[in-house]
């Protein structure tokens, strides 16, 4: 039989392929590429929100903020998990991740300077990554798809803690609107960037969606996020930044203006505000999590030694 | 490296009356570490009552390739279903 053929028929046919089918390399490379750097994005993206951990401002805030740094850690887990389930190796992919090798969402190498940033990100960058991941709960590979499912349960949380506290700062003072404000104008461009590329310019698109790895296009998503963002804004009461955003009504769409597309690319190529910082507090974590790793092996292998002395 | 702790493969019973079902995998230096893990990684928000962990090389699994051979000797004994009989519509209770 052709396994090719038996591959592309189970991809066409909505079914999902599970670990251990034969699957094209490129298939298997795109999985490991694009699961990784999603697994890396979470992973680093503990450290924007989790900067602000020690001065939340009460502790139902900052029990909030911890539940949600921590289940970044999980979804970390959850997609790690399941690059192995194609081969990967663990350790070499952190190697990868702290060497600069492999990359992680631009969105996590700008900085949260103030608090209200906590809900910013909740809202818009958890939103776009909402609008980024709903689609792939339904790609074509068994774990990648499973794993997407819990954490999009998980996601719903974290968006509407974000626009729960930036509802409650806009409810407050002159100057916590103006916080507000000025985080949404910080964020608002670089979340629309997390979509990727325009279409015409997305090296992996096209293969990527003939093997239903990615369901829309990167142009698609972004509409979707801008759409369902701009009555967000009116009823928290804040303006996005973007003079040309504007309701089509032949369109049914909202039109809206570009990122700074030479700004993405000077990010994605390790020149943002935060790259350095982000990689290098990724590397001290692992560097210095080195004896916890080793004891608890060394505690593991002295136990079995017992037993087996015992038995 | 965590690549030395060995892989274990997690399964949750969602609540009393529910099979354990395979939820994903995490590496752990023992199987009481491996159970702690689980819990923090796949039930934190009350998905599960039990967990089992088991090694992930102690797992035995049919292979994909032969999987229209091995799985052919049910597929053509359509008499073990109850739609494989004839009976007629006013027998009751069958």
């Amino acid at each position: 039989m052709d396994l090719e053929a038996e591959f592309e028929r189970t991809v066409a046919a909505e079914h999902r392929v599970e670990p251990r089918d034969w699957m094209p390399d490129g298939y298997r490379k795109t999985l490991v590429r694009q699961i990784a750097q999603h697994a890396h994005s979470e992973i680093i993206g503990m450290q924007p929100e989790g900067n602000w951990i020690s001065r939340a401002p009460s502790l139902r805030r900052k029990a909030i903020l911890l539940a949600k740094v921590q289940d970044e850690a999980g979804h970390g887990l959850y997609l790690y998990a399941a690059t192995e389930t194609l081969g990967a190796d663990r350790g070499l992919l952190t190697e990868n991740l702290i060497s600069g090798r492999q990359k992680y969402s631009s969105i996590f190498n700008y900085p949260t300077l103030s608090y209200a940033d906590v809900g910013t990100i909740g809202w818009l960058v958890d939103g776009a990554a909402i609008c980024n991941q709903v689609p792939l709960c339904r790609t074509s590979y068994g774990p990648y798809a499973r794993a997407m499912i819990r954490i999009c349960k998980e996601e719903s949380f974290h968006q509407r803690q974000g626009y729960e506290l930036l509802m409650t700062m806009m409810s407050g003072t002159d100057a916590q609107r103006a916080m507000v404000q000025e985080s949404v104008d910080r964020f608002w461009w670089p979340s629309l960037m997390m979509f990727g590329p325009p279409d015409a310019e997305s090296a992996n698109t096209e293969q990527s969606m003939k093997w239903r790895i990615k369901r829309n296009t990167n142009d698609e998503l972004r509409q979707k996020f801008v759409d369902m963002t701009v009555p967000q804004a009116e009823k928290l009461g804040v303006t996005l930044p973007d003079p040309l955003l504007k309701w089509n009504p032949e369109r049914g769409h909202h039109d809206f203006g570009q990122p700074d597309w030479d700004e993405f690319w000077q990010v994605v190529g390790g020149n943002g505000p935060a790259n350095a910082q982000r990689v290098a507090h990724r590397r001290k974590a692992h560097e210095d999590g080195e004896w916890v790793r080793a004891a608890a092996a060394a505690h593991a292998a002295k136990r079995t030694r017992t037993k087996e002395s015992a038995a | 490296m965590s690549s030395s702790w060995p892989l274990w493969e997690v399964f949750v019973r969602g609540k009393r009356g529910l099979n354990h079902v395979h939820v994903g995998s995490l590496h752990a230096p023992d199987a009481e570490m491996a159970l702690r893990n689980a819990r923090d990684v796949y039930t934190r928000r009350n998905e599960g009552v039990s967990i089992w962990v088991v090694p992930a090389e102690a797992i035995t699994a049919s292979s994909p390739d032969e999987k229209d051979p091995f799985f052919a000797p049910s597929g053509d004994k359509v008499y073990r279903h109850p739609t494989f009989y004839a009976i007629p519509e006013d027998v009751p209770h069958l």
